[in-house]
């Protein structure tokens, strides 16, 4: 691969520059002294203190990871077991609208899904007189809903490069159905189901459209949290937050690296040897 | 015996075709059911007929979203083909740096475009430091399209620089040894080649463009209210369920139609490349 020219530096640098002005606005303003948001004055932790004192909004906080989890593992087991099933399908009707419809939350805007499913939640609260229907629950189903489709598209491909063959070998030399799945198919496709989890998981804990629409008072998540400040005056201690979330995706990233590509290093020096 | 086991493994999927029809399937057709009904549930089409009053609205959204998509699509380009032939360190740097703005709270970026852009903001007061005068800025329509260009770019950048790496340089020096100069040898061969990675793009950028509602309501200032502000003023302010299915099923109606005009460009572009080999 060629060096870099001077011109295409330049260019990427300023697509950077606008890309991380905003971020880094957030970050310096964080440290403010005062509670502007727009001129900085002193330098002082004040506003990071402030966020841990927010009772609100660290409970926020514990419910956003709280549903991230317990989401995306359920978000990762049903759309493991469809990318089986469905690979396993014959091409076909059936086949082709299980696909499609699988797809339409990735198709679709963010908004109609959010706002179909609430109409839904609420058609159903009616009809059994619930109260407040919106809450934990009908986030949680929004939010497998919505990572299922990356989850089933991240380990088709993975699904396809598998020989189907070595199955049949398994089974052939003893193994039972489940025992050839367990130990010849779910190790082949396990970067996919992986990457599909950390999709999933990230997903849930940035969605706000979606969530925006079918969360009730009872619960809130970090996002709709942030929503809700941002409409009257913000204050400097939601920079603060998002410095914190800046540096924590930071450091997750530059980790997820290291180790991507400490398993290449050996992986090269493997094919010298 | 075969065939039972295919079976078993078919039913492997059916705890998600089963998920799909009761949270996919369902929710659109309440949304059908509620855009024909009136408050009482009976059959009307009032709130079909109203769409008309909102037909600037639509235009507005789709025209906004246009200009946005042209907009990223020209920026993100060169962006993606840069870092597709840069080094292999570089490359994973440079997409993990077009990726982490990504992952930060939407909210808060579109919020600190607001303070940048603001009458009396940072852009405005460094520019008043070096004596020029102050901008008229925030709640314009550029700033609505600014904000879309700017929360939406990667999503260009990231399919196409995906389908560049993939263009084999061997390709590239083929050309060049045939005789094509530095111009030819892109347009012939690595535009081409990127259809689908652009295609992809666009509507990754178009569809949250259009149906945005947050972006116009804090960058545009409430003067140049989308399709989104009008759908999400019907469920949280003024509680009008029924009307506020029938813009989302219109919206949705447009972008279904949009894709499919994209998708066949996609799709022709692959059936090519499958003649090819």
């Amino acid at each position: 691969m060629t060096k870099l020219k001077p011109t295409s530096k330049i260019y990427l640098a300023i697509v950077m520059l606008f890309l991380y002005l905003p971020i880094f606005i957030l970050i310096v303003l964080s440290f403010n002294g005062t509670n502007s948001t727009s001129v900085m004055s002193g330098f002082s932790f004040k506003w990071y203190v402030e966020l841990f004192r927010d009772q609100i909004t660290m409970k926020a906080l514990s419910n956003t990871l709280v549903l991230a989890i317990v989401s995306s593992i359920s978000a990762t087991l049903i759309g493991t077991l469809a990318a089986v099933g469905i690979d396993k399908m014959k091409k076909g009707f059936v086949r082709s609208s299980v696909e499609t419809v699988t797809n339409i939350p990735m198709m679709n805007p963010e908004i109609v899904t959010g706002i179909s499913m609430m109409l839904l939640f609420v058609f159903i609260g009616t009809i059994l007189k619930i109260n407040g229907v919106l809450g934990f629950w009908t986030m949680y189903i929004a939010h497998v809903t919505f990572s299922l489709p990356y989850v089933i598209l991240n380990i088709m491909p993975k699904l396809k490069q598998t020989d189907a063959h070595l199955a049949e070998a398994a089974q052939d030399l003893g193994c039972t159905k489940f025992q050839a799945f367990m130990k010849v198919i779910l190790p082949s496709i396990r970067p996919g189901i992986l990457s599909g989890f950390i999709m999933a998981f990230t997903l849930s804990l940035d969605d706000f459209i979606i969530s925006y629409f079918v969360s009730g008072p009872k619960f809130q998540t970090l996002p709709i949290r942030i929503f809700a400040m941002t409409k009257k005056r913000v204050t400097p201690d939601m920079y603060a937050l998002s410095t914190i979330i800046f540096i924590v995706i930071l450091i997750l990233l530059v980790l997820v690296n290291v180790f991507q590509s400490r398993d290449e290093d050996r992986k090269n020096k493997g094919a010298a040897k | 015996m075969k065939r039972k086991d295919s079976l078993a493994q078919r039913l492997c999927a059916s705890p998600h075709i089963v998920w799909s029809a009761l949270f996919i399937v369902v929710p659109l057709i309440m949304v059908v059911y509620y855009a024909f009904t009136d408050k009482t549930g009976a059959f009307t089409l009032d709130n079909i007929s109203r769409l008309s009053d909102y037909t600037t609205t639509f235009l507005r959204s789709i025209w906004y979203g246009i200009i946005a998509t042209i907009i990223c699509l020209v920026i993100a380009y060169p962006v993606a083909y840069i870092i597709a032939r840069s080094k292999a360190r570089v490359q994973s740097t440079m997409i993990m740096l077009v990726m982490i703005p990504m992952w930060m709270n939407f909210l808060l970026r579109t919020y600190s475009w607001m303070t940048l852009l603001a009458d009396n903001g940072v852009i405005n007061n460094l520019l008043a430091k070096i004596g020029a005068g102050p901008l008229h800025m925030i709640n314009t329509a550029g700033a609505v399209i600014l904000g879309m260009v700017y929360n939406f770019l990667p999503y260009m950048i990231l399919p196409i620089y995906t389908v560049m790496t993939k263009l084999d340089n061997s390709l590239i020096e083929a050309a060049q040894d045939l005789g094509a100069n530095k111009a030819r040898v892109f347009i012939d061969v690595v535009v081409p080649h990127s259809i689908s990675g652009v295609v992809s793009g666009i509507t990754m950028v178009f569809v949250p463009s259009v149906s945005t509602f947050y972006i116009s309501q804090k960058l545009g200032g409430g003067s140049f209210a989308l399709i989104g502000d009008i759908i999400e003023m019907q469920f949280q302010i003024s509680n009008n369920f029924n009307f506020g299915a029938a813009l989302s099923l219109v919206l949705m109606i447009l972008i279904l139609i949009c894709m499919t005009v994209m998708n066949r460009f996609g799709d022709n572009d692959e059936s090519k490349g499958g003649v090819m080999i």
